[in-house]
């Protein structure tokens, strides 16, 4: 089990969170989108290797939401912001 | 009382001022605090612990703790466990234990008879024969032969917990290794945790004959242990197994308080910023005919017998080995006063030290040679039969009642493995070992594949060193303690099997799953080569103690066999446990009951005295279903519950309806945008219906929102999406869209709902004590009123999900069953009848309202329901619009929400019967997705998806149930006031 580090609460099990995927288009931009990319966007995830940008939700804590670099190969975990 | 016959008169670990007493197999025993069930068991002489799994073969003590297979036993009585290993397993007070897969007893095993049928009963030998007709057929019979111990019947009286422990430094194992490495960590500061999986800490140092800083081994061990048992930032956690090793540097150790009654299984979750194994090897036997035999023991074992527990496990013993270290034997074997009548060892050529070892020990070195086969009377070993290793010749026999058997030793890797670390073949000492580690971990000692004491411990002092700086603590510049009297060298010469498996015959590879060499060469020849299909084809590795002792040989043998290098056969996957666990301490407190509780609403108490039928309605919350009189069926007590809403007044509890609050100045545009309809224009006090689509335009949820003020609202949603509906809203605002100024306050369990409905609610409510205003004029459909009902502050909403006048009755929960005793007061004299949610799904189905857990399956888009009107697609952006806009354009067909009339009126179609065009056609064309008898249509009424349903409206469609053909008509959804007018008077 990963070490989640919460900006609020510090370091926390990863059981109390919540892995939102990773970030992708902001509502506004997926509106520029043309069709092909937007049908892209909703029926493929990119299983990326190595370093990706997620959203974390500290669900069974603070409630905070944040993002965080997790690599995707060896988990290591960096802070983003 | 049995007599202890083979306990020495002095020496060992144990106390024999505290005698313990004990019983196995119906018979009375006398150990002492320090023993194990195992080491007691020796003592008094019992050969005979358990049966094999498949052959039912006698057997006994043969390896050290949690190697020892064949120590299987059942603790019985109250702390009934299944699977426990006697030489694992501290003796305690009134310990009671038996034999498992034996019948009649252990000594006498009817089972046993399968042994002379072990020739037709080879590897792969239930996969050739018992598959016609098929395999469950004599699962039964076989899985009962085949036996580990019974899994008990009453809950266990031990108690189970779970923890969350950090540290900078973990340290697995307390040997020399552990122990030096723990010392160097405490001294620098870091907060240290040392894991032993035995209750004594020490490991190999228990029964070495070496001294370390000039004090025998056990003594420098418990001075070692006393001094970092005074440091404050040290923790020592005896008889507890690290058993897991998982990413986040995170180790599970499973830690048991035993020897008092009220036993504590904890298991812990550390952290530790650096982790050093120093888990050390284990001894690995050599197959040879019979090698299973009570009276064969590892020469680790023997060792610890004598040195730890003080029993003597023979008179006149017999080596048979292939390395050095072998030879430390020797030594506990004269203080036990063991004659010694050979040592066979299989290399061609033995050091001079060692012949002269020998010498002193009156005894003489048989080069170049092997113990082909023990042979055994009265249950235990009698003899071991000799010849040369390379060339044939006669076979010599030599007397023995015990057998000292050393192949060498084996890194225990199964944690570093189990942390993803990378393994190499050591060629020089024959064996795998950690190469590269994927976390932050160290290892050393012999788990390294360093064998010589002073070498381990040197680089004990350097992996300590390095992994405190790791961890971000300076260690001052350490000692390294001075190993004398010991064995420096390690030469082994591998020796997998003496048996060349070409003939059926009981040499043992894998003592746990009776493998014989002759079954991995079968498996060989039938061409399975890869190491994880030879392991699942003979069971090889797969028993209790997850190949601690037989993989390597089994790698060893298969690499002889096929001509390979053993790196290139490699190793298994090693996964966690290490040992056995308890589900119960992993779980700890989050079962049953506990793990998911039942939520309660307010009135929950005064439905269940009135005996209403409890249900699980979504997220866990429970609610009555119907509220059967008095000898009166379900099916009665619904058709009461729905006549009494349609021509008089019911109750509702509507508690657990999801309900948020939304405020913050963006609160409009994000209704806007999840929601298909339009909320800027909704007006104070009023109530606008809606659907939630996701990004692919499919229906995730339907809710009402009512606007408290111009920033203010109040949103529904089902009972059953509240939690994801959360979860999704709330991702939205953080996520996609987090320039929205906007909260969201999740207050379903904040307030409690009683709704009543029915043509006399309103007459009902204008009798209650209130500041509303509930005339139709003043207070219409889709509108919502704060004010107080019998002093207590409600929120009334006027919506309807029976189709009849209805008011949703809102209180803080506080006041959730005063309101709802209240309102059956005065609802008395309208016959008002409380109501499950069963009634409700029958009058909801009469109106064809959407309930989401029935109609919609994720598959569905508005238009689909025929709900048009509730679409705003002049709206520029709403979640769900474009996907729902592309598909439409490509015009796919679509299932659509019809309602269905039986011709029979009274045939009952089950919920998901596919619907076809007629009885031949076998095109599944939709399903039913309701079905109930309609009193006031008096017939029974369906809901269900077709294709292109709402253009066939007055055809006739089958539904198939199983062999049935049901027919039916297609209508609109709706079978009561299709205009509406009832909920809207």
């Amino acid at each position: 089990m990963l070490l989640i580090p919460c900006p609020w609460c510090g370091d926390r099990a990863e059981s109390e969170f919540r892995c939102a995927g990773p970030v992708r288009y902001r509502r506004s931009d997926m509106l520029e989108l043309n069709d092909q990319s937007w049908i892209e966007y909703l029926c493929s995830t990119d299983s990326q290797r190595g370093l990706v940008i997620e959203h974390w939700h500290h669900e069974k804590g603070c409630g905070e939401w944040f993002r965080l670099g997790r690599d995707t190969v060896t988990n290591t975990i960096s802070p983003v912001d | 009382m049995a007599f202890s016959n083979r306990r020495l008169e002095q020496g060992g670990l144990i106390d024999r001022s505290k005698p313990i007493s004990f019983e196995f197999n119906g018979k009375r025993y006398l150990g002492f605090d320090g023993d194990t069930l195992g080491s007691a068991l020796a003592a008094n002489g019992v050969d005979i612990i358990s049966r094999s799994f498949k052959y039912h073969r006698p057997r006994g003590f043969q390896h050290l703790g949690s190697a020892d297979v064949s120590s299987m036993v059942q603790i019985v009585g109250h702390k009934d466990r299944p699977n426990v290993l006697a030489s694992a397993t501290a003796l305690t007070q009134s310990m009671t234990a038996r034999s498992v897969n034996c019948w009649p007893s252990v000594r006498f095993d009817a089972g046993c008879a399968l042994s002379v049928l072990s020739p037709i009963v080879p590897a792969g030998f239930y996969y050739k024969t018992f598959m016609w007709p098929h395999w469950h057929r004599y699962e039964p019979f076989i899985r009962k032969l085949a036996g580990f111990g019974k899994a008990p019947m009453n809950p266990s009286r031990s108690q189970f917990s779970s923890r969350f422990d950090h540290c900078d430094v973990l340290i697995v194992g307390s040997g020399a290794t552990g122990l030096t490495a723990a010392r160097i960590a405490a001294r620098s500061r870091a907060r240290v945790i040392l894991v032993e999986e035995n209750f004594r800490t020490g490991g190999g140092l228990l029964y070495s004959s070496a001294s370390i800083d000039g004090m025998p081994a056990v003594d420098w061990a418990d001075a070692m242990v006393e001094e970092l048992e005074s440091f404050s930032n040290v923790t020592v956690f005896k008889n507890s197994t690290a058993w897991a090793y998982h990413e986040g540097n995170m180790v599970c150790v499973i830690e048991r308080n035993v020897g008092s009654d009220d036993e504590v299984i904890r298991n812990h979750r550390i952290w530790a910023k650096h982790v050093i194994l120093a888990t050390g090897a284990i001894e690995r036997p050599i197959a040879f005919v019979n090698n299973d035999s009570p009276g064969v023991m590892l020469s680790s074992a023997v060792s610890a017998l004598v040195r730890r527990f003080a029993v003597a496990p023979g008179k006149n013993a017999v080596l048979f080995v292939n390395n050095d270290q072998a030879y430390q034997a020797i030594s506990p074997l004269r203080d036990a006063n063991i004659a010694i009548a050979a040592i066979v060892d299989a290399r061609q050529h033995v050091d001079e030290s060692l012949h002269e070892l020998a010498e002193r020990c009156n005894t003489q070195i048989i080069e170049g040679s092997v113990v082909s086969k023990a042979t055994r009377r009265l249950g235990r070993v009698s003899a071991a039969v000799v010849k040369k290793r390379r060339e044939s010749g006669t076979a010599k026999k030599i007397n023995c009642d015990l057998l000292v058997v050393s192949g060498g030793w084996n890194p225990a890797v199964h944690l570093f493995s189990q942390s993803r670390g990378t393994l190499r073949y050591y060629d020089q000492n024959a064996c795998f070992v950690p190469d590269q580690p994927k976390l932050q971990t160290s290892v050393t000692g012999s788990l390294k594949g360093v064998f010589s004491l002073q070498e381990s411990i040197k680089d004990a002092v350097a992996a300590a060193i390095e992994a405190t700086k790791a961890a971000g603590y300076l260690s001052e510049i350490a000692h390294v303690p001075k190993v004398t009297n010991d064995l420096n060298h390690y030469r082994v010469d591998p020796l997998w099997s003496v048996d060349d498996g070409n003939r059926p015959s009981k040499s043992f590879i894998d003592l746990a799953g009776d493998v014989t060499v002759f079954d991995l060469q079968l498996a060989c020849r039938e061409g399975f080569r890869h190491t994880e299909h030879l392991k699942r084809y003979t069971t090889a590795g797969m028993g209790l103690d997850q190949g601690k002792t037989a993989n390597m040989n089994a790698i060893g043998y298969i690499a002889q066999v096929t001509n390979a290098h053993p790196s290139h056969v490699g190793t298994t996957t090693y996964r966690p446990p290490y040992t056995p666990v308890e589900f119960a301490a992993i779980s700890a407190g989050r079962s049953g009951r506990e793990l998911l509780a039942y939520r309660h609403t307010p009135m929950t108490k005064w439905h269940m005295d009135r005996n209403a039928v409890m249900q699980e309605a979504g997220a866990r919350w429970r609610r009555p279903a119907c509220y059967p009189l008095d000898g009166e069926s379900f099916e009665q007590s619904i058709r009461r519950e729905c006549a009494s809403v349609r021509h008089k007044a019911g109750i509702y509890d509507g508690s657990p309806l999801g309900k948020f609050e939304i405020t913050g100045r963006d609160s409009i545009q994000l209704l806007n945008l999840i929601f298909t309809s339009r909320y800027d224009n909704l007006e104070r006090k009023n109530g606008r219906y809606g659907i939630m689509l996701t990004d692919d335009g499919m229906i995730f949820d339907d809710g009402v929102v009512f606007r408290l003020d111009s920033m203010r609202f109040v949103m529904t949603c089902s009972t059953g999406g509240a939690v994801k509906v959360e979860q999704y809203l709330e991702k939205f605002i953080h996520a996609d869209q987090p320039d929205l100024s906007v909260f969201i306050t999740p207050v379903t369990s904040q307030w409690a709902n009683a709704t009543v409905c029915g043509p006399k609610a309103r007459q009902m409510l204008q009798a209650a004590q209130s500041n509303i205003d509930f005339s139709p004029e003043s207070f219409r459909f889709m509108q919502m009123r704060e004010g107080v009902i019998a002093d207590m502050p409600v929120r009334v909403f006027r919506v309807s999900f029976t189709g009849e006048l209805s008011y949703e009755i809102n209180v803080p929960s506080r006041y959730g069953a005063t309101l709802w005793e209240y309102l059956m007061a005065i609802g008395d004299q309208f016959d008002i009848c409380p109501i499950g949610s069963e009634a409700n799904h029958v009058l909801r189905v009469e109106k064809g309202f959407l309930s989401l857990a029935h109609e919609v399956d994720g598959t569905l888009d508005v238009f689909d329901l025929g709900m048009d009107w509730i679409v705003d697609m002049e709206k520029p952006d709403f979640i769900g619009k474009r996907a729902m806009q592309l598909r439409r354009n490509a015009n796919p067909i679509r299932s659509e929400l019809i309602g269905l009339l039986p011709l029979d009126i009274g045939q009952m179609i089950e919920e998901g019967a596919p619907l076809t065009k007629d009885e031949s056609s076998s095109q599944s064309e939709g399903f039913v997705s309701a079905c109930v008898w309609s009193d006031v249509c008096s017939s029974t009424i369906a809901l269900g998806l077709l294709e292109h349903g709402k253009s066939r409206i007055g055809q006739t469609v089958i539904a198939r149930v199983n062999e049935q053909c049901i027919p039916a008509v297609v209508t609109k959804p709706v079978f009561y006031d299709p205009k509406g007018k009832k909920l809207r008077q």
